[in-house]
């Protein structure tokens, strides 16, 4: 018995010892083997899955699709790229949660992630704390210029304050509708729009505002309402930052009641070919949309984007859409960054981004501000039978993104400017660092 | 070099012939030069051919026109040539008439944008003014109503005398009005008959008339209008009243559809379902494949997907039901916590599973052409398509109520919910007539799935905006009652459409959730609570 046991012990000694010795020399070729592919590795930190994923996953296929793309060009620094794809699952506190996990445990050198501002917010303290890069989309309200932030997407003054002058000086509408889904970014979008309305001599009496909560489908009675306001004998617009999901029900009940483009238009600002492609588009002909980025646009190097994207993705049906544009652009501006000092350290790509230029899809050159936003040219589209933009109007040149709003009482003052003053929220009137937002 | 020199003199040679040969015509006459204008692809200059085109009184100006509606109207930018192809594919120069064998490569339709959708509905209200079909004309004198053009009032004035159609007739009267209202030289006693006219038409339409009218009218006139106004007003207040309980009417039925699946899976077997939204979903992505199928085998069929696609979604999701209940939920009885988790991480399963297979954008489920559109009544819009729910809801609830009063199966289900030991006594296999009843609850829920695929998103997300909702009708109702879920279901969207007007959406939500939950302190039990045996089990 006694013997039996010590029997069985030095057999699994030796049999442990074994596959110890084993594991180690296998881990030395791992590592080593490791050490010659050291690649970069690239978070992207958008949602597969929940209420979200209908837009996000998109964003991440784009990432992915930007990095081999890269890679096929041989990477970054001679290093291949490498992607993490983690899935935050529409869950905002998730968000801040994967965030850390892709800085700390996989030590990415820069996320591409996020599409609400409130996941946004929710992942700044990490990006701030852990010191780190995000680039971030998606269309916003602004007032915000974050030293770890990098806005791809459109600040207000790049889509809604265009897409309001273009309604007032070419429609000649009088009476606006300014409805939104209950959040931040429509209720601050709504707020500038607002004083930016005031300041353009509309009276109070012409302006409505509505919200409805997220995923509404019943809008009879608000469709309705804006048909009774419609009934002024002012022309008159709505101007919609009603998102996802809520936006189909709402077009459908507007062609419904029989409200045509003609006698309402109704403009956009969350709604492009992604969410066209699953819809019936009859009701919707020749409602607007404004972004700084149409699948429609003709230009050699949008073309070629789409014949790659849709090889990659081995669709010849998938869609472009505009916060699409905005990660090619941002990745871009980070290998250039990355490339020119010769680093992935967050802090030397930080200070080398501002200035960077990348040529967008449109037939421009966009450049990093020193607020952390880019430069765009603003188009608005009207929507065709196809599920796709025809552009009636465009700006002139590209226009400089505002971190901090000029309509806004509290923020008229303030700049982010990250290269001189090294500040986000740098007061002009008192010359001090440090406003509203710190 | 030679050769290269020779190209390009040939080509100056063709550009030289093509401008003798288009451009000088071209220049004939003033309507020659307006259709030329559509090929410079500006919005601008669209409009004035559109003005110039519809005034000319060529006969070509209406084929135009409504071509250029249509997107039929192409035009070709290097020669600056026009065509319109007809409805029947037969392409004409539109400056000429000539017809043409085919397209040039490079020619693209007009565009338009919304100024210009305008301008061609005005345009061509002045041109089917005289159209024989007295619809187009009724049409044409809505359109002029709305634009108020001074220029179609003598045209107005001659079809007037000559119509005999009623209709149009008042609707030429109503234009005429609209037109005399805005004319500058029109006397005052036009301007208070039109007044008048207006005033009895009285819709919003009216309305935005009389209310755009400036101030330098005489006095009499912005007397008689602002008393008009005051009078729609409050003739409309009446309607927009009639228009909320009809709103709230079509609410309730969407409530009740999503609820009814629910009454009997929560409400008569007491499992707390929370994948009941799911059941939802996967009805309405049933229509969607069905209608896939029809749109690439039997396109002809599409107007009838819906009623292939009921049996099918009751079919699918009830089969899915009965798993349900076999699989997970009939080892989970009398333990209601962990069935509620069990089956909300059934929800999340199910919904992934659909993201997976589907992906995660919505999908396309069209309105057949019997669901879109509207009606009047009265100064009330009622959509087609909020009818149609409306009348569906009922007939499910009416045959679902028949099923269980008069089928052996109901009469089985309401013995085993009223006391199972007894039922089982009498010889009735009571786990199979509860695997039975979830999949009946699952396979409503499945038609309502198609119901609402026709008002809202089909997403994996579909069923979770009608979970609570669904909830909050069956207990407010009574659970174990359908007349309960009914009433319940009524109440809930009449009082919802009442209150969104005032407190706004958000709001009226938020203050109808209190209210159930008040009423709830008060009837722990809801409207109709059930009495005896079965509320104790």
């Amino acid at each position: 018995m006694l013997t039996q046991l010590t029997h069985d012990i030095s057999t699994m000694s030796r049999r442990r010892w074994l596959a110890a010795t084993a594991g180690l020399v296998l881990g030395l070729a791992a590592f080593s083997n490791a050490k010659a592919q050291e690649t970069i590795k690239v978070g992207v930190l958008h949602s597969l899955s929940g209420t979200m994923a209908i837009s996000e996953t998109t964003l991440k296929d784009t990432v992915l699709f930007l990095i081999d793309e890269q890679n096929k060009k041989g990477g970054v620094l001679g290093k291949k790229l490498e992607a993490v794809v983690v899935d935050p699952a529409s869950n905002w506190p998730l968000f801040a949660e994967k965030a850390r996990e892709l800085i700390t445990k996989d030590k990415v050198s820069v996320v591409f992630g996020c599409w609400t501002s409130v996941s946004r917010k929710s992942v700044l303290p990490v990006f701030k704390e852990l010191n780190s890069i995000l680039f971030y989309p998606v269309q916003y309200e602004g007032e915000e210029s974050e030293r770890n932030v990098f806005y791809t997407g459109a600040a207000p003054n790049q889509q809604a304050i265009p897409a309001v002058n273009y309604l007032m000086k070419d429609e000649k509408v009088k009476r606006w509708v300014l409805a939104g889904t209950d959040y931040v970014y429509p209720r601050t979008t709504n707020k500038i729009l607002e004083a930016y309305l005031k300041s353009k001599g509309v009276k109070q009496e012409d302006i409505m505002i509505n919200y409805t909560p997220f995923g509404h489908s019943d809008w009879q009675t608000i469709v309705a309402d804006i048909k009774k306001f419609g009934s002024a004998g002012k022309k008159t617009a709505v101007v919609s930052t009603i998102n996802g999901d809520a936006n189909v029900p709402f077009y459908k009940e507007l062609g419904n009641q029989g409200i045509k483009a003609t006698d309402i238009p109704v403009v956009a600002f969350s709604v492009g070919e992604e969410e066209l492609a699953g819809i019936d588009t009859k009701p919707l002909l020749g409602h607007l949309a404004a972004w700084n980025y149409f699948q429609s646009i003709k230009d050699p190097a949008n073309e070629k984007f789409i014949k790659a994207w849709q090889a990659y993705t081995k669709n010849p049906k998938r869609v472009t859409n505009d916060p699409m544009e905005a990660h090619v652009i941002g990745f871009e501006m980070w290998v250039k960054a990355v490339e020119k000092v010769k680093s992935t350290d967050a802090d030397k790509v930080i200070d080398a981004l501002p200035g960077i230029e990348a040529k967008n899809l449109t037939g421009g050159t966009s450049k990093m501000l020193p607020n952390h936003h880019i430069t765009k040219p603003v188009f608005i589209g009207e929507i065709k039978a196809n599920g796709q933009f025809d552009v009636v109007w465009k700006t002139p040149g590209l226009v400089a993104g505002d971190a901090w709003s000029k309509e806004l009482d509290g923020s008229k003052d303030l700049i982010g400017d990250w290269v001189g003053k090294k500040c986000g929220n740098y007061n002009t009137k008192t010359n001090k660092c440090g406003g509203q937002g710190s | 070099m030679s050769a290269n020199f020779l190209d390009r003199f040939r080509a100056v040679l063709l550009a030289i012939l093509l401008t003798a040969a288009f451009v000088v015509p071209a220049l004939a006459g003033p309507f020659e030069d307006a259709v030329a204008k559509f090929a410079n692809d500006d919005f601008s200059d669209t409009d004035e051919a559109i003005g110039a085109v519809a005034t000319s009184g060529n006969p070509l100006a209406f084929p135009i026109i409504s071509a250029l509606q249509e997107g039929r109207l192409s035009a070709d930018p290097d020669t600056k040539k026009v065509f319109v192809t007809g409805g029947d594919g037969k392409i004409i120069d539109a400056a000429t008439g000539a017809a043409v064998d085919k397209l040039p490569d490079n020619a693209a339709a007009v565009r338009l944008n919304n100024r210009l959708r305008r301008a061609v509905e005005a345009a061509l209200g002045g041109l089917t003014l005289l159209s024989p079909d007295p619809a187009k004309r009724i049409a044409a004198a809505q359109s002029v109503f709305k634009s108020h053009e001074e220029s179609a009032l003598a045209v107005i004035d001659g079809a007037l005398a000559k119509e005999t159609n009623k209709g149009a007739k008042a609707a030429f009267t109503e234009a005429r009005a609209a037109i005399l209202l805005y004319k500058a030289d029109a006397t005052e006693v036009e301007k208070l008959e039109a007044v008048a006219i207006v005033k009895a038409r009285g819709d919003q339409e009216a309305m935005a008339l009389l209310t755009g009218l400036g101030s330098d009218v005489p006095p009499n006139v912005a007397r008689a209008a602002a008393s008009a106004i005051a009078s729609i007003q409050s003739n409309l207040a009446m309607w927009s009243m009639v228009q909320n309980a009809w709103y709230g009417l079509s609410l309730g039925s969407v409530l009740l559809l999503a609820a009814i699946g629910l009454a009997i899976t929560f409400g008569v077997m007491g499992v707390i379902n929370m994948a009941h939204g799911e059941m939802v979903m996967i009805g309405a992505y049933t229509t969607f494949v069905v209608q896939e199928v029809i749109r690439t085998r039997y396109p002809g069929l599409f107007d009838y997907s819906l009623l292939i696609a009921v049996p099918l979604a009751f079919l699918v999701a009830g089969a899915i039901g009965v798993l349900i209940e076999r699989g997970i939920i009939r080892f989970l009885y009398g333990r209601p916590l962990e069935t509620l988790l069990a089956t909300w991480g059934l929800s999340l399963v199910l919904q992934q599973a659909v993201r997976t297979m589907f992906g995660p954008t919505n999908r396309e489920v069209g309105n057949p052409s019997w669901m879109s559109g509207a009606f009047e009544l009265g100064q009330i819009t009622i959509t087609y398509n909020r009818l149609w729910i409306l009348c569906f809801t009922l007939a499910v609830f009416v045959i679902l109520l028949a099923m269980l009063r008069y089928t052996a199966l109901g009469l089985e289900m309401r013995a085993v919910t009223q006391n199972r030991r007894m039922a089982a006594s009498m010889g009735i296999a009571t786990s199979r007539v509860d695997a039975l009843t979830f999949g009946l609850g699952s396979g409503i829920a499945g038609i309502a799935g198609v119901a609402l695929s026709q008002i809202d998103n089909v997403s994996p997300n579909l069923g979770q905006s009608y979970i609570i909702d669904s909830f909050m009708v069956v207990v407010f109702g009574g659970v174990g009652n359908l007349w309960g879920t009914l009433v319940g279901a009524f109440t809930l969207g009449i009082a919802n459409k009442f209150l969104e007007p005032v407190a706004g959406a958000v709001l009226g939500k938020i203050a109808i959730l209190v209210l159930i939950i008040l009423f709830i302190q008060k009837r722990p039990r809801g409207l109709f609570a059930l009495k005896g045996r079965a509320v104790e089990a």
